[in-house]
């Protein structure tokens, strides 16, 4: 089998509103992705079509080799799911939720009994068996929404936005729950938290108003993310005092030039500290040096503005 | 069937840890009585019951019982799923929507069929004071029983409708009124319009039941309107599924 979750082209449309558009990315059996994107993204919708809440309007959607639409059922049962809103039935107890939630997903009854154990000591909530969903705190309540969804021992785990809205102590045991419960399944986080997915995840699929803008490792995004600022600078004069000139420039990290040193008209990028403006600077240093300016201008990155949109720093987020 | 059964239980208890229902319950209990003793009130002067039958009873429930009894009993069911938001879990997990509908309307049924126990107690006091009819007593309970099943499917219906219990409560009530007054309303009119407005009607076909005969198309009648209303509360959620 391929992937255990492959998503191909998938479009959403509410009504005329576009919330998806051509989404497609496959995650491999034991694998942790991250869906990381800005409120508003496409993430719920994403997955809501993963685990067969909401048809696509367009494009496939597959878990286990089931297509979520032609075997809605049998993918189904290979899911296990966290929505975000996290659904309880809050007259309940945790261990009836629990015992309800096992028999839908077709356990047999010995089985659920074992499992119940196991997931109440691995979610921490020994203590709370007997108690009413209602009468738990957030950070409880999520807990019970992470051992349903995992006590089917589902080939996929489908979490969106585990750590939304619990304070920040249960947002780090959270975590370390999800990390621990990882270990043998394949995870789909969603999240619109940075540092959340360099924690869990071992790669990310970025998105942004509905469209799967980046994928890849947390690490290189890390580096992709490091503050900088890029210019792009045209400069019609000798090359290499060209380049040593402009490394020379306070707040410069990195000069390249791409293009060789047959030519003395040559294109310069430049990396510069974050928050720098380097273009008055930059043009006086060319003047003051005989040269002639030709262009000069900001590289936006499409990629940084979305991670300006995401929430980068934990405090502002509980 | 299993996940039907798992589903009816669930709410089965879920009634039984309401206060709501104990208070239906009540209001059942007190309402049949009340109607009992006056379909029999000579039982206070101590003659012999005049009429050994429930035929006044088994009419004054489906009149003025079921019609509010059956949109409390069935409001919350789906309503509720969709306003906390668990219908997601429910219609994602490996559960078929028709098992979802199927199981909460075994729940309603129960609880009916319950309450409804306590009116054996007058059939007690009825061999006990007069002489009934056995054919008439089975026929009038088979009746009601079918009659409660039409209107709990209607109700289930309003309460997929909405994610609000009131105005799923409200809905079906006013259903339950139109069906039952479909036969007054039949009068009205003359006719081909006004056999069919009187066929369609809840009343219509009751009396034979309690009258001690049991029709075929009578029975055919609630069994499709049961069929009806609840294949409709299948699709509701499948279209909830699909929007
Ligand atoms: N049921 C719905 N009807 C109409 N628009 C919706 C619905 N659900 C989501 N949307 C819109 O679709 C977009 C994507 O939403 P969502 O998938 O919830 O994003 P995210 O989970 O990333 O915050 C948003 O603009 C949202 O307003
Ligand atoms: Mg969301």
């Amino acid at each position: 089998m391929a992937g255990m979750v492959e998503v191909k082209n998938l479009t959403k449309y509410y009504g005329n509103f576009l919330a998806i558009e051509d989404v497609s990315f496959e995650v491999k059996r034991g694998e942790i992705v991250g869906f990381l994107g800005p409120n508003g993204a496409g993430k719920t919708t994403t997955m809501r079509i993963i685990t067969g809440f909401l048809p696509p309007t367009y494009g496939t959607a597959a878990v286990a080799g089931y297509d979520l639409v032609d075997k809605s059922r049998q993918a189904r049962s290979h899911i296990g799911y966290l929505p975000e809103t996290v659904p309880l039935y809050l007259d309940m107890t945790v261990e009836g939720y629990l015992a309800f939630m096992g028999a839908i997903r077709g356990m047999k009854p010995n089985r659920i009994k074992t499992r119940i154990g196991e997931v109440i000591d691995a979610c921490r909530l020994g203590d709370y068996r007997r108690t009413h969903i209602g009468k738990l705190s957030k950070g409880f309540r999520q807990r019970v929404g992470i051992a349903q969804a995992v006590l089917h021992e589902p080939d996929v785990l489908v979490l969106d936005e585990p750590t939304i809205g619990i304070d920040p102590i249960q947002v780090v045991e959270t975590r370390q729950l999800i990390k621990d419960l990882s270990g043998s399944h394949t995870v789909i986080l969603s999240t619109h938290i940075l540092p959340e997915v360099s924690m869990l995840c071992n790669r990310v699929l970025i998105i942004n108003e509905g469209l799967i803008v980046a994928e890849d490792t947390p690490k290189e995004l890390g580096n992709k993310l490091q503050g900088v600022e890029r210019l792009e600078v045209e400069i019609q004069g000798p090359r290499t005092e060209a380049l040593e000139a402009l490394q020379k420039i306070r707040g410069v990290i990195e000069v390249t030039c791409s293009t060789n040193g047959d030519s003395d008209r040559n294109v310069y990028k430049i990396q510069a500290r974050r928050g720098l403006d380097l273009r008055p600077t930059v043009s006086r240093t060319v003047i003051s040096n005989g040269w002639s300016l030709l262009n000069l201008q900001l590289v936006s990155m499409s990629l940084e503005e979305i991670f300006l949109k995401l929430t980068t720093d934990e405090e502002i987020n509980v | 069937m299993r996940n039907t059964a798992t589903i009816a239980w669930k709410e089965i208890k879920g009634y039984f840890t309401s206060p709501v229902a104990y208070v239906v319950a009540l209001m059942f209990v007190a309402l049949t009585g009340y109607f009992f003793v006056r379909s029999v009130d000579s039982i206070l002067t101590g003659a012999n019951f005049p009429e050994a039958s429930l035929r006044g009873l088994m009419r004054q429930i489906s009149i003025f019982i079921l019609p509010w009894l059956a949109p409390v009993l069935t409001m919350r069911l789906l309503a509720e799923e969709q306003k906390i938001g668990t219908i997601e879990l429910l219609l994602t997990s490996p559960v078929r929507d028709w098992e979802v509908v199927l199981g909460k309307f075994i729940a309603s049924m129960t609880f009916f069929l319950a309450a409804l126990a306590m009116t054996l107690w007058y059939v007690l006091m009825l061999e006990w004071r007069g002489n009934p009819e056995m054919g008439p007593l089975l026929s009038g309970y088979l009746g009601i029983i079918l009659y409660g099943g039409a209107a709990m499917s209607v109700g289930l219906l309003a309460s997929s409708l909405t994610s609000n219990q009131i105005v799923a409560a409200v809905t079906s009530l006013g259903l339950l009124v139109l069906l039952t007054f479909l036969e007054v309303g039949a009068d009205q009119v003359t006719g081909v319009a006004s056999t069919i407005v009187g066929q369609l009607g809840m009343t219509t076909h009751f009396d034979d039941f309690v009258r001690g005969v049991v029709d075929t198309s009578n029975v055919v009648y609630y069994l499709s309107l049961m069929a009806v209303f609840l294949f409709l509360t299948v699709r509701s959620l499948e279209t909830r599924r699909w929007r």
